[in-house]
C-alpha cells in the first residue's frame, strides 16, 4: 500500500482496474476498491472503468447511481447514519434523525457545507434487537437514547461558524 | 489462577461496547495478576443482555449481562469464586447460560452451535459436529444428497418457501460445463439479523451447507452476496472462506476427494432489491440490480446465464444440518408442510429482543411474550410485522394462529424470513403505511411501472387521506386499487408485495387513517398472488 501523499489518484485507479477487469462481474468489486481507496468514485473515473471492462460510459454510470453505498462525490469528513427501518422506527429512530440533524448542524441526506459531516439515513443496520442504531464512521452504536447520541455526536463535528 | 471468559464479536455486542471491554478485560487481569483467556464467541442471541460474558466454571458456561466497564471490578471477585466451585451471587448474574429459560426453550438446530464456538476456529468447528454433513456428502453420490434435501422437507429460508430439494434436483439435471451455487446473505428486511448471525458467528456452517449444494448438483464455483451494511459479516466470512481453502475444505480438492468447489465472497452495494434473486443474480454479474422475468428460472439460466442453486443463508445452514443428522431428524420437527425449524428474530420495541430457533408451529403470542416479554417500553404492544418490510402487520386476533407457510398464508400474511418487529401504542399505522410506500419508491428496482410508480403514489394517496375528510373516502378506496394493482402486476415481491402492510394496516388500524371501523375494507383484502 502506498501513501496517498505520494501516488496520484490517477495512478492508484490504474492499478485497481489492472487488479480487477479480468475477474467476472468485477464491476461491482472495483466500484468498491475505488470507493475504499479515494472514498468515493469521481465522475471522471467513469471512461477508463468503462474502457477497461469493456462497458459503455452509460453502463458504468448507471451501476455507480443505481447503488445506495457508490458516492459521487466527497463524503463530509465524518460520516453519521442513523437507522429509520421499522424495527428502530418502534424504538424512536425518526426522533434520533431529527435530533442528530439539529446537533450536526446538517439535513437528513446531505454533507455539511463545511465538509465537516455526512449525515444520512440508513436502511437496516441488522442491529434490530437492539434498537435504536446508528453508525459513526465505521462504528455500531446500539439502543441508542437522545442522551446518548449527544454524547456520541459532541467529538464528531464542531460547531459551524454563523453566518456572517 | 486462570479464567476462561466468553465475550462476543458478534455486531451487535460490538455495537454495546464489546470491544471496549474486551481491551479492559485484558488489562485488569494483567493487573491482577490472573491468566485470561478471552474467547470471542458468537452471540447467544440474548441481544437485551448483550455484552454477555460467560465465564466458564466447572458447572457449565454462566452468563453476565449486560455488563458495562462500571460493571468489571464487581464481577472479577464473582468470577474467581465461581470459577474455583463456589456459589456467586450478583445482579447481572443469570447462571448457567444453556439454562436460561429464553434458551432452554428453544430448539437449537442450525443455531447449535452459535454463541458457544469461536466462529473462525476450524478445530472448535470440528469439535462441534462440524464437516459431518460435508464428509456424508463426499461419501454419496449427488442423487442421494438431492434426495436428502427433498426427503428433509426443507423450504426456502429466505422468504418464498419453495422446496430446496425441488429448486437442487432442477439444477443437477440441467446440463452444463459449468455451474454455480450462489448464497443470498443480502438481509435487508428491518427486523431481520439470522444470516448475519450465522456469517459472524458458524461460518464454517455456510460454507459447508454451500459446498454440499455444490457437491449436490455438480458445481465448482459459488459466491456469497453479503450486503454492504454487514462490514463485519463479509470481513468474517472471507477469514473463514481463506483458512477453509487453506485446510481443504474448499478448493479444487475437497479432502482429496478429486471434486472441488471454489467460493468467493461478494460485497452488495445497498440495493434492497437485490434480495430478491433475479436481481442480486443481476448485481453479481456487474450489472444494475434489476429484476429478471422469470422463466427462465436461475436454477436453468442463472448467475451468467448458466444453472444456478441460489439459496438464502439459512437454507444452506439447514441443509448442513439435514447431512449431518439426516432428513429424518429435520423431517421430525415442524408442522404441516412446514417442516424442520425457524430462526425467529425478535425486534424493534421487545423487552428480550433476540433469536428464537423453534420448530414450526408455534404461536406469536408465545415469541412476543413468552420469549419478548412485551414491548420494552412497558406499553401495550399494538401492532406486530412479521416478515419484514413487505409482510403485514398482524392483528391481534391472529397472534394465536401456528406459525407455518400455510397457516400464514391463509390469513394473506407471511413469515417471510422470519422477522418479527413489534411496535408499541404510540406507533401511527398509518405513518408506518406510507413508509413502506415511501421505502418501496426508494428502493423499486424501476422494472415494473406499478412498483415504480405506484410506490410514489401511494405516498401521496396516503397523504390525502391525512387530509380534508370529505376526500378521505375517495381515497381510500383509491389506495386499495392501487395496491391490487401493485399486487398483480409486479414481477417481484417488492411492488407485489408492499400492499401488504399497507392494507392490513388500513384492515385492522382504520382509526389510524380518520376512519371508523365501518368504513374499513373487507376482511381478506390482501389477497394471495
Amino acid at each position: 500500500m502506498t501513501s496517498p501523499a505520494t501516488t496520484s489518484p490517477d495512478s492508484r485507479l490504474d492499478a485497481l482496474i489492472e487488479a480487477h477487469r479480468h475477474t467476472p462481474g468485477g464491476l461491482l468489486p472495483l466500484l468498491h476498491a475505488v470507493q475504499e481507496a479515494l472514498g468515493f468514485v469521481p465522475p471522471d473515473a467513469v471512461p477508463a472503468i468503462a474502457k477497461a471492462l469493456n462497458l459503455s460510459r452509460a453502463e458504468v454510470h448507471g451501476v455507480i447511481s443505481y447503488y445506495h453505498f457508490f458516492r459521487q462525490s466527497p463524503p463530509g469528513r465524518r460520516v453519521v447514519q442513523v437507522c429509520r427501518a421499522e424495527a428502530c422506527q418502534a424504538c424512536g429512530a425518526e426522533g434520533l434523525l431529527a435530533r442528530a440533524s439539529a446537533l450536526l448542524q446538517c439535513p437528513s441526506g446531505q454533507t455539511r457545507a463545511d465538509g465537516a459531516v455526512t449525515l444520512e439515513p440508513v436502511y437496516c443496520l441488522g442491529l434490530c434487537a437492539t434498537s435504536p442504531a446508528i453508525q459513526i464512521d465505521d462504528t455500531l452504536h446500539a439502543r441508542v437514547s437522545e442522551a446518548g447520541l449527544a454524547a456520541l455526536l459532541a467529538d464528531v463535528a464542531p460547531q459551524m461558524e454563523p453566518a456572517a | 489462577m486462570s479464567i476462561t471468559l466468553y465475550l462476543p464479536r458478534d455486531a451487535t455486542a460490538l455495537a454495546l461496547g464489546a470491544d471496549g471491554l474486551a481491551t479492559a478485560l485484558q488489562a485488569q487481569a494483567a493487573e491482577q495478576g490472573l491468566a485470561l483467556t478471552l474467547v470471542r464467541n458468537g452471540s447467544r442471541g440474548l441481544f437485551w443482555l448483550e455484552p454477555l460474558i460467560e465465564l466458564q466454571t466447572p458447572a457449565g458456561r454462566v452468563a453476565h449481562g449486560p455488563v458495562t466497564l462500571a460493571d468489571l471490578p464487581g464481577l472479577w471477585l464473582v468470577w474467581q469464586q465461581d470459577a474455583a466451585g463456589q456459589a456467586a451471587q450478583h445482579p447481572l448474574r443469570h447462571g448457567l447460560t444453556e439454562q436460561m429459560p429464553y434458551l432452554a426453550r428453544q430448539t437449537r438446530t442450525s443455531f447449535a452451535r452459535i454463541g458457544v464456538t469461536d466462529p473462525l476456529s476450524l478445530a472448535d468447528y470440528e469439535a462441534h459436529g462440524g464437516w459431518v454433513g460435508l464428509r456424508a456428502a463426499l461419501a454419496a453420490e449427488p442423487a442421494a444428497i438431492v434426495q436428502a434435501i427433498t426427503d428433509s422437507g426443507l423450504r426456502g429460508r429466505g422468504g418464498a418457501a419453495f422446496p430446496a430439494g425441488i429448486k437442487w434436483r432442477t439444477v443437477a439435471q440441467a446440463n452444463a460445463t459449468q455451474k454455480y451455487v450462489v448464497c443470498n446473505a443480502d438481509e435487508g428486511d428491518s427486523g431481520t439479523f439470522a444470516d448475519r448471525m450465522v456469517m459472524e458467528g458458524d461460518p464454517y456452517m455456510l460454507i459447508e451447507g454451500m459446498a454440499i449444494a455444490a457437491l449436490a448438483v455438480g458445481a465448482t464455483e459459488g459466491y456469497v452476496y453479503i450486503r454492504s451494511e454487514y462490514p463485519h459479516a463479509v470481513g468474517v466470512m472471507q477469514d473463514a472462506v481463506a483458512r477453509a481453502t487453506a485446510a481443504g475444505w474448499l478448493g479444487n480438492n475437497i479432502q482429496g476427494s478429486g471434486r472441488g468447489f471454489v467460493l468467493h465472497v461478494r460485497k452488495a452495494a445497498g440495493a434492497y432489491v437485490c434480495g430478491e434473486e433475479t436481481a442480486l443474480l443481476e448485481s453479481l454479474e456487474g450489472k444494475r440490480g434489476i429484476v429478471r422475468a422469470k422463466p427462465p428460472l436461475p436454477a436453468l439460466e442463472g448467475l451468467f446465464g448458466l444453472p444456478t442453486v441460489i439459496n438464502n443463508v439459512l437454507t444452506f445452514a439447514a441443509a448442513q444440518q439435514v447431512m449431518a443428522q439426516g432428513p429424518a431428524a429435520y423431517q421430525a420437527y415442524g408442522t404441516g408442510r412446514s417442516r424442520g425449524t425457524l430462526p425467529f428474530q425478535l425486534a424493534g420495541n421487545i423487552a428480550r429482543g433476540g433469536l428464537v430457533e423453534l420448530p414450526f408451529g408455534g404461536t406469536l403470542r408465545e415469541l412476543v411474550f413468552d420469549f419478548g416479554g412485551g414491548t420494552r417500553s412497558g406499553r401495550p404492544v399494538k401492532a406486530i410485522q412479521v416478515g419484514g418490510p413487505l409482510g403485514a402487520y398482524v392483528p391481534e386476533s391472529d397472534w394465536d394462529l401456528p406459525l407455518d407457510y400455510e397457516a400464514y398464508a391463509a390469513r394473506g400474511l407471511v413469515l417471510g424470513h422470519g422477522g418479527i418487529v413489534v411496535h408499541d401504542d404510540t406507533a401511527n399505522l398509518q405513518q408506518l403505511a406510507r413508509y413502506a410506500m415511501e421505502f418501496c419508491a426508494l428502493e423499486s428496482c424501476g422494472k415494473c411501472t406499478p412498483c415504480r410508480i405506484g410506490s410514489t403514489r401511494g405516498v401521496e394517496v396516503i397523504d390525502r387521506i391525512a387530509g380534508p375528510q370529505s376526500q378521505r373516502v375517495a381515497q381510500v378506496h383509491l389506495l386499495r386499487d392501487l395496491c391490487q394493482t401493485m399486487l398483480h402486476g409486479s414481477l417481484c415481491a417488492m411492488g407485489g408485495m408492499t400492499p401488504y402492510p399497507v392494507l392490513s394496516a388500513l384492515q385492522h388500524y382504520p382509526q389510524d387513517f380518520g376512519l371508523d371501523a365501518s368504513s374499513a375494507p373487507a376482511p381478506a383484502a390482501v389477497t394471495s398472488r
